[in-house]
């Protein structure tokens, strides 16, 4: 990949959004016939499919908490999903997106509510192009609801980057690469509202009052994902309702 | 078991104590325990440090090595993070291969390293697109009292602080001291509701592993930043703790400043 020689002309990406605009969103509910839960989400050229099974007994036996539902969260990126090759199976990236990912849901899933059990979410990401991890917990988020896991409300998750010296909403892969800072956010939407923030990381260079700024737009677009996951939701409850 | 029962009641102490502002040990919120650093402690090594934070240890070692560099960056050196929770220092570690928590907690050391441009990596090139220096941050845990990561972090930069680069043992010139650019200080907060105490200790860390993490370059640029543990963190704590952060990194710089004798 070859640094563009700009990455923000006129006030508009290469790719023609603006500063504040999400990539397309496209998402399907109840994509998978095995899975309790599952979704297919596409945000810009990142495709990925979540399932969740559960809650279920946990095995090992060792691994059970009699107080609570175990979560675990696997993000794994198929070989053909990014331009080079990827090695199969889990490298350190991926464990790190993993073990953050999981933390998040850990802190909106009610796993009170079930002992002893284990709620396994899956995602696979078939192509990556930036903001694969954000792609994914919109995408788990939406099938945990499918699977009927009570939550505290929704989670839903953007990156900020900067770019040029400026703050842009969800980048994509040029972004990513020649950016000077990326921020993935997530947070818990709950009621209509953004309540706090579930999953945190950042990489680059900010001041205190970039970083601010930065969850402002953040937020923005979390709104506006949050909306589309909602409606994908609703769609597939009234089409479940019409047909029986 | 016993361990559980000791814990629960190390929590409540934790959190009466904290009812009334306080910290078991007497320290105040925003304050590092007693740093202690030792370089140069490896012969072997091209870099070296022993950090003691409180009661916790770690030992950094830094082994450089020639290899290609990667394709879109023919003219610089690498550097590679890897860190061992090995057994010896914590009941709770295991042997094999690194977990989750080693794997983040090399992850996050490296960020603050890259991203502050701690290294000057464009000084280790030796044949443009063919042979580069490679520098192996090693981490060794060797006693966990609670925040490892931040004590890894000071070890790091310390050893990389008096690395002198094996030219001559490898035959591509004389050797050189790496040139350091920056130093970037991570400073990890425990988040107990709506507070938060820097630098915990394991028993602090009993009422639960909830941490933010804010990596601090010399010019208070923040250059990472990491959310662990599985809890809501609000907004406007969150913007306490980048402040908090920034003071409690100028002091530990100062201090790294003082220990090791080349300032960058």
């Amino acid at each position: 990949m070859f640094k563009p020689e700009k990455l923000i002309f006129d006030g508009k990406r290469i790719d023609g959004r603006t500063l504040d605009q999400l990539r397309p969103i496209k998402i399907e509910v109840d994509f998978l016939k095995r899975a309790d839960g599952s979704c297919y989400l596409e945000m810009g050229k990142n495709r990925v499919v979540a399932a969740v099974y559960g809650p279920r007994e946990a095995y090992p036996r060792h691994i059970q908490d009699p107080t609570k539902a175990v979560i675990r969260y696997r993000y794994n990126m198929a070989p053909f999903s990014v331009e080079e090759r990827k090695r199969p199976g889990p490298d350190r990236r991926s464990v790190e997106i993993s073990k953050v990912s999981k933390e998040a849901f850990e802190a909106v899933i009610m796993k009170e509510l079930f002992p002893r059990s284990v709620i396994d979410i899956f995602v696979e990401v078939l192509q990556a192009d930036a903001g694969s991890r954000t792609a994914c917990i919109n995408a788990a988020s939406v099938a945990l609801v499918d699977a009927g896991i009570p939550m505290k409300g929704m989670l839903t998750s953007v990156a900020v980057a900067k770019v040029d010296g400026v703050l842009v909403l969800d980048p994509m892969k040029e972004e990513d690469n020649f950016g000077e800072a990326d921020i993935p956010f997530a947070f818990l939407i709950r009621g209509d509202r953004i309540e706090s923030i579930a999953l945190l990381q950042m990489d680059g260079r900010m001041t205190k009052e970039e970083i601010k700024e930065a969850i402002k737009l953040a937020k923005k677009g979390a709104m506006e994902i949050y909306q589309m996951q909602r409606e994908a939701i609703m769609k597939k409850f009234l089409e479940e309702g019409e047909n029986g | 078991m016993a361990e559980d029962i000791l814990s629960e009641i190390k929590k409540d102490y934790v959190l009466s104590k904290l009812r009334d502002e306080e910290r078991i040990d007497g320290r105040k919120f925003e304050d590092f325990r007693k740093l202690e650093i030792k370089t140069s402690i490896i012969e072997k090594a091209e870099g070296s440090a022993l950090v003691r934070l409180g009661n916790t240890q770690v030992v950094v070692g830094i082994k450089m090595q020639i290899g290609e560099p990667f394709p879109d960056t023919p003219e610089k050196g690498l550097i590679i993070v890897n860190a061992e929770l090995v057994p010896l220092a914590s009941p709770t570690f295991e042997p094999g291969p690194p977990d989750e928590n080693s794997v983040e907690l090399a992850r996050v050391v490296d960020r603050g390293i890259r991203e502050s441009e701690a290294v000057d990596l464009s000084k280790l090139c030796i044949e443009i697109g063919k042979k580069v220096w490679i520098i192996f941050v090693d981490i060794h845990a060797l006693d966990d009292d609670g925040n490892l990561l931040d004590a890894s972090a000071i070890a790091s930069i310390c050893a990389l602080l008096n690395t002198k680069v094996p030219a001559s043992r490898f035959g591509v010139g004389e050797d050189y001291e790496l040139p350091i650019m920056d130093l970037p200080v991570s400073v990890t907060s425990l988040i107990v509701g709506d507070k938060f105490l820097i630098d915990p200790t394991r028993d602090e860390m009993s009422v639960g592993e909830k941490t933010l993490t804010i990596t601090v370059d010399k010019n208070d640029n923040i250059v990472a930043i990491q959310k662990s543990g599985g809890y809501l963190l609000s907004e406007s704590l969150f913007e306490e703790v980048i402040d908090a952060s920034i003071r409690a990194a100028r002091k530990i710089r100062e201090e790294i400043i003082k220990y090791c004798s080349k300032i960058c």
